[in-house]
Formats: structure tokens, sequence, C-alpha cells
């Protein structure tokens, strides 16, 4: 090492040295607030919404579909059937094949229906066909400790919380119990996913092990 | 009679060391570098188990022979135990880890508590990474949070440090006196920008750098020979990384799964044609080290022997770069030895004394 020994502070100066910087929050007010008031003025304000709700600025159809979850629940069932007499057709084609098409309709319907995030492991008829990846916190096991007494959520005040919700849709649906089920973690690797497709090549896997079960007994 | 080592306070080997102008942490891989010697650093593989033995074991097979141990971070993604639970068991023994922090898993409420945390435990060296993705790991499924990266990283450290604040702008009562590390990555591309990327970060805050594994010696060359000419050895103190290869399958393997590590033909035929390929891949590691350090600019080494880490000693000693210098080592003080005489006195010698004998035999 040459005698030349760094200083201790490498860079010149620290990067936000001139910056106004909040001090603790006096009391009767929250450190938010102070860090808010700390920031530096400029004309360019944002709109005071979150990220997310700059993204679903209406909850209209999401709170009509837990209104209607029976209905939604009964039409669910159809469906997962018609998709699941389908399987020899996404097997011949290939379920990787036919991903790409059935994820963008799935994202588009469950988009408008449900506000979905396609965390490509739908859960919507465990949770009164209200999305749990709405949560702020991403719950998919049942409300936090700070939902407000207005039944709203605690992050995003104007947005009626979603397990509250959950629990009302799940109250009129038939398996409404199936709220009771503890989730897993969710599996991040299957975001973008289609869940469709995914439930229809489990059941299906279920359906023929079941089939092989029986004619193995039966022989 | 032990005589106290250098660098170990003479309260104890677990308390931090007096601060010495100029320096910015009370430990002893930033003495040893701002003494000019030699630096070793070495890397403990993180058990998979809640027994601290488990690390204390991992950790004596350096003793004498590494200045800094790294503790490293979920590396490659896969679950071990944390960095900041290894840090705390290495520290009360005395050691002096190098906490890495990867901003895979946390994100900077969860980072700059840890730092807080950390420097109240005695950890002096903290390495920002920015870690590997989830995908690469035992667990695809986490959610990835960098929410931070390296650099920003380091900045946020070295602001806590040198201004003592959060990044929010908040006041910490007592600020973490900690030696900031980062990593550098030569073998990969692009080449042109590598060096102006140890700038960036030296400018972020690294006060010394580690690298990947060097099996290409010439392209470390030239890399350091830029890195020279730019100035940036004045300002920080690079740590050439280096490691035994276990066999040729295993460099095959280490070539075509892991991304940034650089191994060039000749390395391989050397492994495949030797008689021992274990030996030899040892041995290519000494003759790496005695070419890398010679090179200007380079601080010391971080010896990276996963899952060999019983070569470590020998390479160190073999390649000569101490120089006849013991690094610090866990002994026995004067205090310990007493308390252990006296058991060894309760337990093995075979007499009942009575009070008043007792009494007698103590004037």
């Amino acid at each position: 090492m040459p005698e030349t020994q760094p200083t201790p502070t490498t860079a010149s100066g620290p990067a936000n040295g001139s910056q106004v910087m909040p001090p603790n929050a006096p009391p009767g007010v929250t450190q938010a607030t102070a860090v808010k008031m700390a920031a530096p003025k400029t004309d360019y304000k944002p709109s005071d919404v979150s990220p997310q709700r700059r993204v679903q600025r209406s909850f209209a159809v999401r709170l009509w579909s837990v209104r209607h979850s029976r209905l939604l629940e009964w039409f669910y069932a159809k469906f997962a059937d018609a998709f699941l007499t389908l399987h020899p057709l996404w097997k011949s084609i290939g379920y990787g094949r036919v991903e790409a098409p059935v994820k963008f309709i799935e994202k588009r319907v469950k988009g408008f229906m449900f506000d979905c995030r396609m965390c490509g492991q739908c859960v919507l008829s465990s949770t009164g066909m209200s999305c749990p990846m709405n949560c702020p916190k991403q719950l998919r096991n049942g409300p936090c400790g700070g939902v407000r007494a207005n039944g709203h959520c605690e992050v995003e005040p104007d947005m009626p919380c979603v397990w509250v919700k959950a629990w009302e849709g799940s109250r009129q649906m038939v398996h409404g119990d199936k709220i009771l089920d503890v989730q897993k973690p969710v599996d991040q690797s299957l975001r973008e996913t289609s869940a469709w497709l995914r439930v229809t090549a489990q059941a299906a896997a279920a359906r023929e092990a079941a089939k092989a079960a029986n004619t193995g007994a039966s022989a | 009679m032990i005589v106290n080592q250098r660098d170990e306070n003479p309260a104890g080997p677990h308390l931090p060391l007096e601060r010495l102008p100029g320096h910015t942490s009370l430990g002893r891989l930033e003495r040893v570098l701002r003494r000019g010697e030699f630096a070793v650093t070495t890397e403990l593989n993180p058990p998979d188990s809640a027994d601290p033995e488990d690390v204390y074991n991992r950790a004596r097979i350096f003793d004498g022979w590494v200045d800094a141990i790294n503790a490293v971070d979920a590396s490659g993604a896969n679950c071990h135990m944390s960095s900041v639970g290894i840090c705390a068991l290495l520290t009360r023994m005395g050691y002096a880890p190098i906490m890495q922090i990867a901003c895979r898993d946390k994100n900077r409420i969860a980072i700059q508590g840890d730092v807080l945390g950390g420097a109240a435990m005695g950890v002096a060296n903290m390495l920002c990474l920015t870690g590997d993705g989830v995908q690469a790991g035992d667990q695809p499924g986490a959610k990835p949070v960098f929410d931070l990266d390296c650099m920003s990283l380091l900045e946020t450290v070295r602001i806590m440090r040198d201004n003592g604040k959060f990044l929010s702008g908040r006041k910490l009562t007592t600020p973490p006196q900690v030696f900031l590390g980062a990593a550098i990555n030569p073998f990969a591309p692009p080449y042109d920008f590598r060096p102006f990327r140890l700038g960036k970060k030296i400018a972020a805050g690294a006060q010394f750098v580690q690298s990947q594994y060097c099996f290409d010696v010439q392209m470390f060359r030239t890399y350091m020979q830029r890195v020279r000419d730019l100035g940036y050895t004045e300002k920080v103190f690079i740590l050439c990384g280096v490691g035994p290869l276990a066999s040729a399958k295993t460099a095959k393997w280490i070539r075509s799964n892991v991304p940034g590590i650089r191994i060039p033909d000749a390395v391989l035929k050397r492994l495949e044609g030797a008689q021992d390929q274990k030996k030899e891949g040892k041995q290519l590691c000494i003759d790496i080290i005695n070419e890398v350090k010679e090179i200007p600019g380079v601080s010391g080494i971080h010896v990276m022997a996963y899952r060999q880490e019983e070569y470590v000693a020998e390479i160190v000693d073999e390649s000569g770069v101490l120089k006849g210098r013991q690094p610090w080592k866990r002994e026995a003080r004067d205090d310990d030895r007493m308390v252990a005489d006296r058991l060894d006195q309760i337990l093995n010698e075979d007499l009942t004394e009575t009070q008043v004998d007792m009494v007698k035999s103590a004037h």
C-alpha cells in the first residue's frame, strides 16, 4: 500500500448534505408528517394517492363482484368444468403454448372484475371473490389489526378493507367456509402466469390419478 | 504468561478497539490495512443450524491465519443462518467479522436497523452487496426486495456513519462506526466500465473492496493498471478474491453455472492434467496469490474456500503473504487460565477440604 492513506470519508461529501432534514418529530406530530413537511418544495406535487391507487382509482366493479359472490361462485364452477373438459385440447396444443393467449384474456377479465394482480395462484373462491392481493400488505389469511372503525383500510383510508369485503362475500357463498383454510405463502415465481390453466392441469392430473386408483382397486 | 496481542482490547477480546486517528471503525481489519500490512480475509460457510457451536467450530479453522471473516448473507440466495446472527456470535468470541448485507431480502428499514444492531454488537466491517436474484437459490418463490442497490446501500451506511442520520434525515444518537466494503468483479463485461464502477463505489463510500474469484491474472492485472491510472488505489484497499478449485469437474460446473466467474482454458487444462486434482487446485491458488500479491495496489487477498475451509491456513502459509506476521488469534488470557487451573484443581484433585483447612492454605 502506498503511503498515501485513504481518507476516512472517501467521497467528497454527503450527497444530501445541503438538504433540509426533518427534525425528530415534535410532540403531537407524526414522524411521517415531519418528513413530509421537510421535503424540498417544488411546483410538482403528485396527487396524494399511493402508487397502488394511481393504477386503480375506483372500487365500483370490485365491490359489485363481492356483492354477487354467490353468482360468481356458481359461474366459476361451470367455467372451471368447461375448462377442464377442454383439457385434451390444451394438452394437444401444449399448455406452454396456450399460456400467452389465455393469460391475455384472464388478466383483462379478472383485472376488470376483481382488480386482479396476476399472482398466478388465484384464491378468489376462498376469499369471497375479493382479491387479497389488493391488500397493501398482501395478506392472504385474513384482515390485519389495523382495520378502521368504518371498515376501511389503515394504509389506504378511502379503500374498503379487502378482508372486510371478503368476509361479507364469503357469507353469501355455498363454499364460503373455504375462507377458514390457512393459505400457503405466495410463490412469487408464479407471478404473471395463468391460474386458470394451472388449476385445470392440476384438476386433470387429480382426476386421472383418481381414475387410476379406481381401476386399480376394481381389478 | 500470555501477552495481550496486537489489536486486542486489553479489557477483553470481544470489546471494541480504541479508535485511531483517521480511522472510521473500531476494528482490526482497518488497522491492519492502514498499517500497510497485507491483509487476509476469508469466508465462513454459514451453517444450516441453530447451534452456536457450529459457527465457533467453523471459525476456529481460521484462527491465527486471517484478519477478518466474511459472514455471508444468504449467498446464492440459499437460506442459511443470517449474517447478523453469525456476527453476533463471532464478535462475542473476539473475531473480526465482515458483515455482508445483501439488498435482496431486506428493505431500507430493515437494513438500517441491522446496521445499527450490528455496530452495537461490535461489528466493525460491513460489506454492501446487491445480492443474487432469488431465482438462483433454494427458494425461488420468495419475493425479491432490492429496495436499495449496492451503491445506494453504501451511501446509506456512509450517511449514517458520517452524518449521524438515517436516510430519512432523522438523527442518530450514536452513529455506527464501521469500515465500509464493497465487491468488485473485474472479470465480467462491460470490461471498460468496471474500473469506473469501482470509482462510483468509492464515491458512494467504499473503503475496501473484495473481488470475485480471480483465475485470470492477466485480466486482473489489466484492470489494476486502469484502476491505478485513475488514482483509485490511493482511495480504496483492494483485496483480490482467490480460492482453490476442488477438481476440473468443479471448474467446469462453475464455468457453465455460475455467472461472473471466469476460468481460462489454461487453468482447466492444468487441473485436468494433474494426478491429484484437489492438490493441484490448491497449488494453483497459491500460484495465483504469488502473482497477485506483486501487483501494485493490491492490499490483500480474500480466500474463498467453500467446503475446503481446512485449506485456507495451508494456502495462506505456503503463499507466505503474511511475511511472518500472525493475525489475531483467540487465546486464553491470564484470568481464563486462572479459572481453568482452579477448575482443574476442583475436578481432579481428590481432596475434601474443610473451611478450616482452606483458611490455613489461603495464608
